[in-house]
């Protein structure tokens, strides 16, 4: 077995193979033939592991028979990859022009305070990631954030703390 | 089919699904069947009816009743009262913000009243999801015209002779790109659509993907007739989860019905579509940025000419649109280049769609007539400012245009004259600005912006925003000297004249009409050290007006870090080493008496 196909995520274990991988496996099987599927590869890899670790990249490459420089290249060209892992939540504020000028900026001083982290940042926990948007094109409710595929519009600094309960409370 | 007296329109736009408008739909569905309606009353959820900041919005007709702002809790009276005892229920009707009085139907209400819509004729209007909704309404009658009545030839001559420009922001013809596409040479061409919305602030292209995704699948496979290309590719943000799914939904729909594929309507005809997603990054709104992206490759441009047309995705010749540009193409083909040649202004033909947003009234999506003055739209439609603020300045064209001042309020809204008067049409992003806004620091916060999405290929680009960024950021942090105005001046030039592609050629925009129009503003931070706004937090010092203060020690009480000192019916003192410039006494004060 290879070194890339080691598990990754749980510690003490010996080291058996993710079954991710095989998950991995099966995306590029289906976009193997299809040209320039590599965006398309990464964004379901990404879900498949939550970020994109070095090793995961490398298995891609191998897989498509592509230099990891490619692969690399485009990982980290593009804001929706990440290479580090990110919180089970990921907060992000939107900082488009109508959120900016209604106060987003009090929204991400606020969500610093709370979570005790900058921008970019993950809680200890791993519980919140904090990250600023760009537009998500809800302008009519701004300012706006998302929580993964929640959106909230509207919101004011004084509505932080709400929301950052409901989804501590779901642990 | 069974015959059904009432339809329940249910906004599910992505502003109205924040707002939780399916919870509502639910609420509803439960309510008709419970009391034993579902043969009589049909609930469909549709795309974005654009009036985003009053949502969940609910349309019944025949009626035509607006409903605003309705919950879960409201399904019950509105089922009973509207659907079965056939009375409106006025607390959930619209209400405008000058009067009271309930408007009971849509086009009444002012915000629409104005509006003109072409590229969003069908959004809300019908189910997404359903393509029989779409054919119903003329559907895919101008795609099997084209194919079975016209030459590719004369599909683009009607689309020249329409007026039509690129809705992306370029402003080039529509007619023209597609004419250079089909005389390029090759057997393999393609038509890609450009939905990589990247302007902060606009979201139109979102909308009508969501609202009436078939009307952009049938404008492809025009193009692809006219072209003579048989593959295309929708171009989509990640940012879209519900967009890229309607999107699916209607190719999936469409080619079960041999719409798209081999031999579409029995013509010789082929066409098929896929969707590709962006991943984050601004500049792959740049045509050729965009392909490298589709290619899977680092979404970086190339210097034009060639010109996609002629060497594109893959190499091959390749048409882009936009796709608000495309969501006009079908309409035009059925009623004619003369019918959409009769709206707008000798220069700019038909409609635009802007996103009115920032401190206005009424945010939301509307489509006016080219040639309509901003302030049309800005208090006709968008009902003015908020909160007795005055109006300071309205922003279009996103990060490659510029602030426009309240004297310029009158000029209509066409290519030409925004970009004479140092802004931009762009797609269509028009953000309004009140009184407390900082221009300096909005000029930072595109420069923030583009210095970030500067994808590095090109110096001037990569190096020279940075250093705008870098002075903009000292001017607003009050080390600014009177030299750097000149110095952003000129580093401007530079970089709109030897950037690679458009973005870089336009970044400097957003400063230069600031510049153009708020020089004082500017002034202001670099000699006198103040920010008139109350924004740039380091130029600001709050003190007591010895005069005004009765002592009343309500701002003593609000002070986060006790930097106000005083007694009661004594005159009040802030600690300027202990202010932390937060701003919470000024709003307390009953007297006006805290000045920044």
């Amino acid at each position: 077995m290879s070194d890339e196909k080691k598990c990754i995520t749980c510690p003490g274990c010996d080291g058996a193979r993710d079954p991710k991988y095989d998950e991995v496996d099966k995306v590029i099987a289906k976009y193997r033939n299809l040209e320039g599927a590599l965006i398309m590869i990464l964004h379901q890899t990404q879900e498949i592991f939550g970020y994109l670790p070095e090793e995961v990249q490398r298995y891609v490459a191998k897989g498509l028979n592509i230099p990891l420089a490619d692969v690399y290249g485009v990982t980290t060209f593009y804001s929706y990859f990440s290479l580090t892992p990110r919180g089970k939540y990921r907060i992000a504020v939107c900082m488009g022009t109508a959120c900016y000028v209604r106060g987003a900026g009090s929204l991400v001083s606020a969500f610093e305070k709370e979570l005790a982290v900058k921008v970019g940042g993950t809680t200890p926990d791993r519980l919140f990631t904090l990250e600023v948007s760009r537009c998500i094109g809800a302008c009519g409710l701004a300012p706006v954030l998302t929580v993964n595929e929640d959106v909230y519009g509207n919101i004011g600094p004084e509505r932080v703390a709400g929301i950052l309960a409901k989804y501590r409370d779901r642990q | 089919m069974a015959y059904v007296r009432s339809h329940v329109l249910v906004c599910a736009g992505t502003g109205c699904t924040s707002s939780g408008c399916k919870a509502v739909e639910k609420a509803i569905e439960q309510e008709v069947s419970r009391l034993g309606l579902d043969s009589e009353v049909k609930i469909v959820e549709t795309g974005c009816f654009g009036f985003c900041k009053i949502g969940p919005i609910v349309m019944i007709y025949p009626e035509g009743s607006f409903y605003c702002y309705v919950k879960p809790e409201d399904a019950a009276e509105l089922v009973s009262e509207h659907l079965l005892k056939g009375r409106m229920v006025e607390r959930l009707l619209y209400r405008d913000v000058q009067n009271p009085k309930p408007t009971a139907f849509f086009t009444d209400i002012g915000f629409y009243k104005k509006q003109k819509r072409v590229a969003l004729a069908n959004c809300g209007a019908i189910d997404a999801e359903n393509i029989e909704e779409y054919i119903a309404l003329d559907g895919y009658q101008a795609l099997a015209n084209a194919l079975t009545q016209m030459t590719p030839a004369e599909v683009i001559h009607v689309i020249k002779q329409s007026g039509l420009r690129g809705r992306g922001g370029g402003g080039f013809s529509t007619g023209l790109k597609w004419e250079f596409a089909a005389r390029s040479p090759g057997p393999i061409k393609y038509v890609v659509c450009n939905a990589d919305e990247g302007d902060p602030g606009a979201f139109m292209d979102r909308s009508i993907l969501e609202g009436d995704p078939h009307a952009i699948i049938e404008a492809m496979a025009i193009a692809g007739y006219a072209i003579g290309a048989s593959q295309g590719y929708v171009y989509v943000r990640a940012e879209y989860p519900i967009a890229v799914n309607r999107l699916s939904i209607a190719i999936d729909q469409a080619r079960q019905l041999g719409i798209l594929g081999k031999g579409i309507f029995g013509t010789k005809f082929s066409f098929d579509l896929s969707i590709r997603l962006g991943a984050g990054a601004f500049v792959c709104g740049e045509e050729t940025a965009l392909i490298a992206s589709i290619e899977g490759k680092r979404g970086m441009p190339k210097p034009r000419p060639p010109y996609p047309a002629v060497r594109g995705l893959w190499d091959k010749p390749t048409l882009i649109n936009n796709v608000e540009t495309f969501a006009n193409i079908p309409q035009i083909l059925r009623k004619g280049a003369e019918w959409f040649a009769a709206m707008g202004t000798e220069g700019s033909k038909g409609t635009k769609v802007f996103a009115l947003a920032g401190n206005i009234n009424n945010t939301g999506l509307v489509e006016v007539p080219m040639g309509i003055t901003l302030r049309e739209i800005i208090y006709d439609i968008g009902g003015g400012i908020p909160d007795k603020k005055a109006f300071k300045a309205c922003q279009t064209g996103g990060p490659s245009g510029g602030c426009l001042p309240a004297s310029l309020l009158d000029t209509p809204v066409d290519y030409d004259t925004l970009t004479a008067v140092g802004s931009m049409m762009g797609s269509g992003g028009l953000i309004v600005m009140d009184e407390s806004a900082c221009m300096v620091d909005v000029a930072r916060f595109f420069l923030e912006f583009t210095q970030e999405e500067s994808c590095g290929k090109c110096v001037p680009c990569r190096e020279g925003t940075k250093r705008m960024l870098e002075i903009l950021e000292r001017i607003t942090e009050g080390h600014g000297t009177p030299d750097d105005i000149d110095l952003l001046v000129e580093l401007s030039a530079t970089i709109k004249g030897a950037s690679l592609c458009g973005l870089g050629n336009t970044a400097p925009n957003p400063v230069l009409a600031t510049l153009r129009f708020f020089r004082a503003e500017f002034e202001a931070h670099v000699v006198d050290k103040k920010c008139p706004a109350g924004v740039c937090q380091a130029l600001l010092s709050y003190s007591v007006i010895a005069d005004k203060c009765k002592g009343c020690t309500l701002c003593k009480k609000v002070c986060p870090v006790d930097a106000i000192s005083g007694t009661l019916k004594q005159v009040h003192i802030i600690d300027r080493a202990k202010c932390i410039k937060c701003g919470a006494c000024v709003p307390k004060c009953p007297f006006k008496a805290i000045v920044r």
